[in-house]
């Protein structure tokens, strides 16, 4: 771990006193630029994100030379055990006794909503890459929280409308027993009816069960034609694997609404060929891509999740603010990155809303059939564009004072 | 014709799914009881020898080609043997001071063998295949039952009865138990002791492996899969009584078919219902529902 000892917390908070005193002189408090991630390592969703999250950020840091403008940047990580009470914790201590500038958060929107209340009292920018809940930008939504790559309603806009316009009218829900699993099935819910379709029932399942197969014949009780699968890493992993061996596919289609590359890597296509799903990013759909997942790969002997890709852009483009105002100081770094649009490998043409949803392209992507894929982790085929706003909460839809 | 508000046919097939998950459960339980009987320790690292037994299954068949059936004698052997290293060298210093130290060392072997394999597997984990021969399912009437699973129940319920038979009926199941009431004793008659301790310990892990060979294809093989069940299975030991054989087999069934009703009843309960009924029997019974009163 990379937390320093006492003394030189002392000596930072020394330096950040004097900074607050003295602010016309130097904007980087400390000496040096802080961005902590705090996110799942050893977990479920410890391969969405965890390590390769924190290589992500360093790739950033590195693209932008280590420093800038003569300040240092370093990374700071930690775990938090999927558990909302350790990230809060975890993130307060960073701000208080580490100087941390910048705060990213990793899987699991309980961690995230919790973490986001704390930077929004410390007034830190805290940028949520790996949850999915929408209501960090909508009724939570905060002036210092960005939410990055994805979030539950481009997923249910995506996969959800995508599946209904398919022909799979009636859905049953197999949910995640915690804040992200409900808000998914939320908002997937509101999709399928306003496409036509109708919900006849859901099972919540607690985070990481061993076993799926009773929650799977339940579903298949309910005759849907489309099991809804509101959960994420190894849990929708497990309940594809039991959904095979029970036969549950011969009578219902699973449609897996937060699927990542490392789920589909572990699974095998012959198991997920076929399926939609709903992503920010992919390694391979274009060169730049390709070179950056590349890239990491030779780092990380994995190809980044959009996860990971989202934590380098989230890195990168504050660090960008950061140097045009030679300043980490809150308020001007976020109203730098909300007036500059995104151009990354990550994003094209984003731009961060009022509400601070960073608004960029979402892909509905289809799995490869095994006689179709190239090379290892060749998977997806992009089957849909979702442009810009096309995949994000509306103006109509927010309950965000900041967006109204 | 329907049960509690759900259908008879959904209600037999809950039960059904409920007892495949009792019989890994049981084995599991069986290990822990065997071993906490004999040499006084609590394994905590059962389940990372659980998870160690499946990661034998993948990396025999991925590696060397080895099928499940090898695996299913493979795993438990080489398992065994680590068994032996982690008695001879660690354990066997800790049998006369605090039981409190045994419980660390183990946890924390656990907390080592997990990071060793997600440091190198990642936490997604790996797929291992359904066997051949166990492919496919069965049309039950009240449901459809994969015939893999038909097999994990019986191959559970045997390896569990053949231990039962061992301890409870046997010559050397005499020795293994009058060297638990009283080593100095036994040894005295000219029996090895440390050598029956070190080969018990080596069953049980034994024992752990082989629950992880027989749930390799149901669950995807993962480096966290030890710790999401072991919790559990501490707590059918505890109801069943620490140390009792056939009440750990018993409770560890009887706990997976009431686990797999919770699902259909109340599902957000189903993780706690196992802890609730453990609470309730340690305030009746102490020393669990099949434990002997000191």
């Amino acid at each position: 771990m990379n937390l320093k000892k006492i003394p030189t917390a002392c000596a930072l908070a020394a330096a950040a006193l004097f900074t607050a005193a003295t602010p016309v002189q130097a904007q980087i408090s400390g000496d040096v630029i802080k961005i902590g991630i705090i996110t799942d390592m050893a977990g479920v969703y410890g391969d969405i994100d965890g390590m390769g999250g924190v290589e992500a950020i360093r790739m950033a840091i590195a693209d932008m030379g280590g420093a800038i403008n003569g300040k240092k940047v370093e990374v700071l990580y930690a775990e938090h055990q999927n558990k909302a009470d350790v990230a809060a914790a975890k993130a307060r201590e960073w701000f208080d006794t580490q100087g941390l500038d910048m705060l990213i958060g990793g899987t699991n929107s309980g961690t995230a909503l919790a973490m986001a209340k704390v930077a929004s009292e410390k007034k830190k920018p805290f940028l949520v890459v790996g949850a999915a809940s929408s209501a960090l930008t909508n009724d939570q939504c905060s002036p210092y929280t960005v939410h990055w790559a994805y979030d539950t309603v481009a997923l249910a806009k995506g996969t959800g409308s995508a599946v209904v316009k398919a022909g799979g009218k009636t859905w049953y829900f197999l949910t995640a027993d915690y804040a992200f699993g409900a808000a998914l099935q939320a908002d997937v819910s509101t999709v399928v009816k306003a496409a036509g379709g109708t919900v006849v029932g859901s099972v919540k399942h607690p985070l990481s069960a061993s076993d799926f197969s009773s929650f799977l014949l339940q579903a298949q009780a309910s005759k849907a034609q489309i099991l809804g699968m509101a959960n994420a890493g190894g849990d929708t992993i497990n309940t594809i694997k039991a959904a095979n061996e029970f036969g549950i596919t011969k009578t219902m289609k699973l449609a897996g609404l937060l699927v990542f590359i490392n789920d589909i890597h572990s699974l095998g296509l012959k198991t997920t060929q076929g399926m939609y799903l709903t992503d920010s990013w992919y390694w391979n759909q274009s060169a730049e891509t390709r070179a950056w997942g590349r890239r990491f790969f030779e780092k990380f002997k994995r190809m980044p999740s959009s996860v990971q890709a989202g934590d380098y852009s989230a890195a990168l483009q504050y660090l960008k603010a950061v140097k045009a105002t030679n300043s980490d100081d809150a308020d001007k770094v976020l109203e730098q990155m909300r007036k500059t649009p995104i151009n990354d490998v990550f994003a094209k043409g984003g731009f961060i809303r009022a509400d601070g949803r960073m608004v960029h392209d979402m892909y509905l992507m289809q799995v490869k059939a095994p006689e179709q894929s190239n090379e290892p982790w060749d998977y997806y085929n992009v089957v849909e564009t979702l442009k810009g706003e096309a995949a994000w909460t509306t103006k109509a839809d927010t309950k965000c004072p900041l967006w109204k | 014709m329907e049960i509690l508000g759900i259908p008879l046919q959904a209600f037999l097939g809950q039960l059904m799914l409920g007892l495949v998950n009792g019989s890994f459960y049981a084995m599991l339980s069986l290990g822990l009881a065997v071993i906490f009987g004999l040499l006084g320790i609590v394994n905590f690292a059962h389940g990372a020898l659980y998870m160690i037994g499946a990661y034998v299954a993948w990396m025999s068949l991925e590696y060397f080609g080895l099928n499940y059936w090898f695996a299913l004698v493979l795993a438990p052997l080489v398992v065994g043997a680590l068994g032996v290293v982690i008695e001879r060298t660690l354990l066997k210093r800790l049998y006369k001071i605090d039981p409190i130290y045994g419980l660390l060392l183990t946890f924390g072997l656990a907390l080592i063998a997990e990071g060793v394999f997600r440091d190198q597997f990642g936490v997604s984990g790996q797929q291992y295949p359904v066997p051949e021969l166990l492919q496919g399912a069965t049309n039950l009437g009240f449901m459809v039952l994969p015939n893999y699973r038909a097999f994990v129940v019986f191959a559970s319920l045997l390896v569990c009865l053949a231990t039962w038979w061992v301890i409870e009926r046997t010559r050397l199941g005499s020795y293994l138990r009058a060297g638990t009431e009283n080593p100095a004793l036994v040894q005295a008659f000219g029996v090895n002791v440390p050598m029956m301790v070190m080969l018990t310990y080596a069953a049980g892990a034994g024992l752990a492996a082989l629950a992880g060979v027989l749930a390799a294809p149901v669950i995807q093989v993962t480096p966290l899969m030890g710790s999401n069940l072991i919790i559990v299975v501490f707590a059918v030991v505890v109801i069943g009584g620490m140390g009792s054989i056939l009440g750990s087999i018993l409770t560890g069934l009887v706990l997976g078919i009431v686990e797999g009703l919770t699902k259909v009843f109340y599902p957000e309960a189903s993780s706690v219902v196992v802890f609730v009924i453990m609470a309730i029997v340690l305030m009746i019974r102490p020393a669990g529902l099949f434990g002997k009163e000191a």
